[in-house]
């Protein structure tokens, strides 16, 4: 696979909030059709680095190149660039005011200004996919926090993303409803949809990710492929990372 | 030529003030009283506090100073167009002031009544003591944006020929004949009045804030 | 001495024709100030430094001046700059710069309460920043805005009675001429009142009717996330 130059390029990406550093000097490069995890501590800048990859949040310095073209040039419209880059966020963040279909339908009918029967038909095509047909006509409220999730997903699918960032999909789920959204996931990686996943499910990880990126303190510490990070980790502090995620796996499940 | 015109004006703001400095406690004081009435005071009164209060705040001001004043210049008593003119602006004010200390009174709640009545006091002790000082706190900021209503409504006295601000802008606007500057003039007195009404109520609202208390 | 009903009835039809103009100038007001109050909080939330600054002079001068200073200004002052309205424009625009003013700050906190997250959310799929105002933030902020909102056709109804002191022929208006007609203020002022209460319970009433056919699963509680 990776004769092909890579589909999302980060180059020496830093941020800085005012004395506090985010991340430095970042390089990472995503493939087509793989799922890459990003797994690490709280507050490690995992979630500003996927929205600096979207552009919701401009890098200090550094290049990002989407398809080999550089997005983080000034002259770059960054509206049709996160139309190619789709993202899903801890909290949902459905639109409150629209059904799941309008959810669905919005990007497609006002960015892409595509006819509207063409675009109920497709967002339903999505819903499909994510398992909600039948909750199309439901508004966010009447929906669970897993379907929430998914319709989030069936919304950031709808634009034809090139990418998918996924940024703690599941944190903010109970217990119960994070398998139905992982599924999803799993799925997407199955059918060879590019994604980037910051999580700590590392079930999820083990099963699907094509590669493992750990990040601490503003720092890729170690990559590599499942087995290599959770059988034979080169850097101590990935040891204990993952020594102190299992541990707290143990109580979950106990609990 | 612009400091006579705002010294002229400027002599009306003290009337301005009188009549919000009689407006504003008497409404404040026929409010409580109101309020009171209608949380405490029984089913008939209650009722009749209600009514009062729908009947003031569904007439525009204007309308009611007009009925007020001609029975208090002249039908029931024969007060000065000044006091007529306040005191009718403080019984206007006293509906609106009803409904802020109602709702605070409310926002107290039964759960305080009832901790005061456990420790063995009246209900006027408990009243007294323990609920309005609550709702007064509560109430400050509510109150402080009916205060510089009041304070706008005062201009409304004008139709009574109250020597007040807006009446002395246009005295100076039909003998100077520059009437922008003249109303100009007043639209700025009362913006600094109710800007610094509004400052001061803010810090007392600051100062009086009890630990945690919401609102 | 006739009684307070005869009196009513005897000058109803006189009232009556003041209150279309009540009605016509709240009316105005009301889609004047939407139209403005919207343009003000949209330039105070999303514009830059310069229309944030114009929008929130507009907002505190028309909200810390008296309605009627700002009706005798338009009327009286503006002549003195080479620019006569007539009474009913003076009286269309006091009524509609003032509500908007007013209007703004209703929304303004609704747009608060819709938050920024729904804004970065539409970013996300692509769209730009007016698209997201329109078609996101906008039709939520509107929504939440109404049980606040609701409140200023009937405050503006109200206010709109202070332009009988440039002689508006409203129902204050009306009301004042059938004073001096018939030497009974009293009696017509409280005529005027009673149908000014009547008015403010009919708009009320359609208010509450609006809020409820507005309302959407769940929106309300939307701030609350």
């Amino acid at each position: 696979m990776r004769e092909f130059p890579p589909i999302l390029q980060a180059k020496n990406l830093t941020k800085t909030y005012g004395e506090n550093v985010i991340f430095k000097n970042i390089s990472l490069d995503v493939y087509k059709g793989e799922t890459i995890v990003i797994i690490g501590p709280s507050g490690t800048g995992k979630s500003t680095l996927l929205r600096c990859l979207n552009l919701l949040t401009p890098v200090d310095s550094g290049q990002i190149f989407l398809e080999g073209e550089e997005i983080t040039a000034p002259s770059v419209n960054q509206d049709q660039v996160r139309q190619k880059i789709g993202m899903v966020f801890q909290n949902f963040l459905l639109f409150n005011h629209l059904t799941a279909l309008g959810n669905v339908m919005v990007g497609l009918t006002k960015v892409k200004k595509m006819p509207h029967n063409q675009a109920k038909e497709k967002a339903l095509q999505e819903l499909e996919r994510v398992g909600l047909a039948d909750r199309a006509h439901h508004y966010p409220a009447q929906l669970s926090g897993g379907q929430q999730q998914r319709v989030a997903i069936a919304r950031a699918l709808a634009m034809d993303p090139l990418v998918m960032l996924f940024d703690e999909p599941t944190s903010a789920l109970d217990p119960e409803l994070i398998g139905e959204v992982l599924g999803v996931m799993e799925q997407l990686a199955h059918e060879h949809m590019t994604m980037l996943v910051v999580t700590h499910e590392m079930g999820f990880a083990r099963e699907v990710a094509d590669r493992i990126i750990f990040m601490e303190k503003g720092r890729i510490v170690e990559e590599g492929t499942p087995e290599d990070l959770f059988e034979r980790p080169q850097q101590a502090r990935t040891r204990e990372f993952l020594g102190r995620i299992s541990e707290l796996y143990g109580k979950r499940e106990k609990g | 030529m612009v400091i006579q015109f705002f010294t002229y004006i400027l002599q009306g703001t003290s009337v301005t003030l009188a009549v919000t400095l009689v407006a504003l406690p008497l409404g404040l004081i026929l409010g409580l009283a109101f309020a009171l009435l209608y949380n405490y005071g029984g089913l008939w009164v209650s009722r009749l506090a209600a009514v009062y209060s729908l009947a003031m705040r569904g007439v525009p001001p204007v309308a009611l100073l007009f009925v007020l004043y001609f029975l208090l210049s002249g039908r029931l008593v024969n007060l000065s167009p000044f006091w007529a003119g306040s005191i009718s602006l403080g019984i206007i004010s006293s509906a609106y002031q009803m409904e802020i200390l109602r709702g605070a009174l409310q926002a107290v709640g039964e759960s305080q009544m009832i901790a005061a009545r456990a420790i063995g006091m009246s209900r006027f002790q408990a009243i007294r003591y323990i609920i309005l000082p609550q709702a007064i706190r509560l109430a400050i900021p509510p109150w402080s944006n009916e205060a510089s209503i009041v304070l706008k409504d005062s201009s409304l006295v004008y139709a009574l020929g109250v020597p007040e601000i807006l009446r002395r802008a246009q005295q100076l606007s039909a003998t100077t004949q520059q009437p922008f500057l003249a109303f100009g003039a007043a639209a700025l007195i009362y913006f600094i009045l109710v800007f610094l009404a509004n400052r001061g109520l803010d810090l007392l609202a600051e100062k009086t804030k009890l630990p945690n208390a919401a609102a | 001495m006739i009684s307070f009903l005869e009196f009513f009835v005897r000058y109803f039809p006189d009232l009556l024709s003041g209150i279309g103009m009540t009605l016509l100038l709240t009316a105005e007001g009301i889609l004047a100030g939407l139209v403005l109050g919207l343009a003000a909080t949209l330039a105070r939330t999303y514009g830059g430094k310069f229309w944030r600054s114009l929008a929130i002079a507009y907002i505190e001068l028309f909200r810390g001046t008296p309605l009627l200073v700002q009706l005798f200004l338009l009327y009286y002052g503006l002549p003195g700059l080479g620019i006569a309205l007539s009474r009913e424009w003076s009286a269309f625009l006091a009524l509609g710069l003032n509500s908007g003013a007013y209007q703004a700050e209703y929304l303004r906190g609704s747009i608060l309460a819709v938050g920024e997250e729904q804004m970065l959310a539409a970013r996300a799929i692509g769209m730009s920043k007016w698209q997201a105002i329109f078609y996101i933030i906008l039709p939520q902020a509107l929504r939440l805005a109404i049980p606040a909102w609701a409140n200023e056709p009937v405050s503006l109804l109200k206010a709109s009675s202070v332009v009988f002191l440039i002689a508006v022929p409203e129902l204050m208006t009306r009301a004042k001429m059938i004073a001096s007609r018939t030497y009974d203020p009293i009696r017509s002022y409280l005529a005027a009142a009673v149908l000014y209460l009547i008015l403010v319970y009919l708009v009320d009433a359609a208010m509450k009717w609006l809020e409820q056919h507005t309302r959407l699963p769940g929106l309300s509680q939307a701030r609350q996330k």
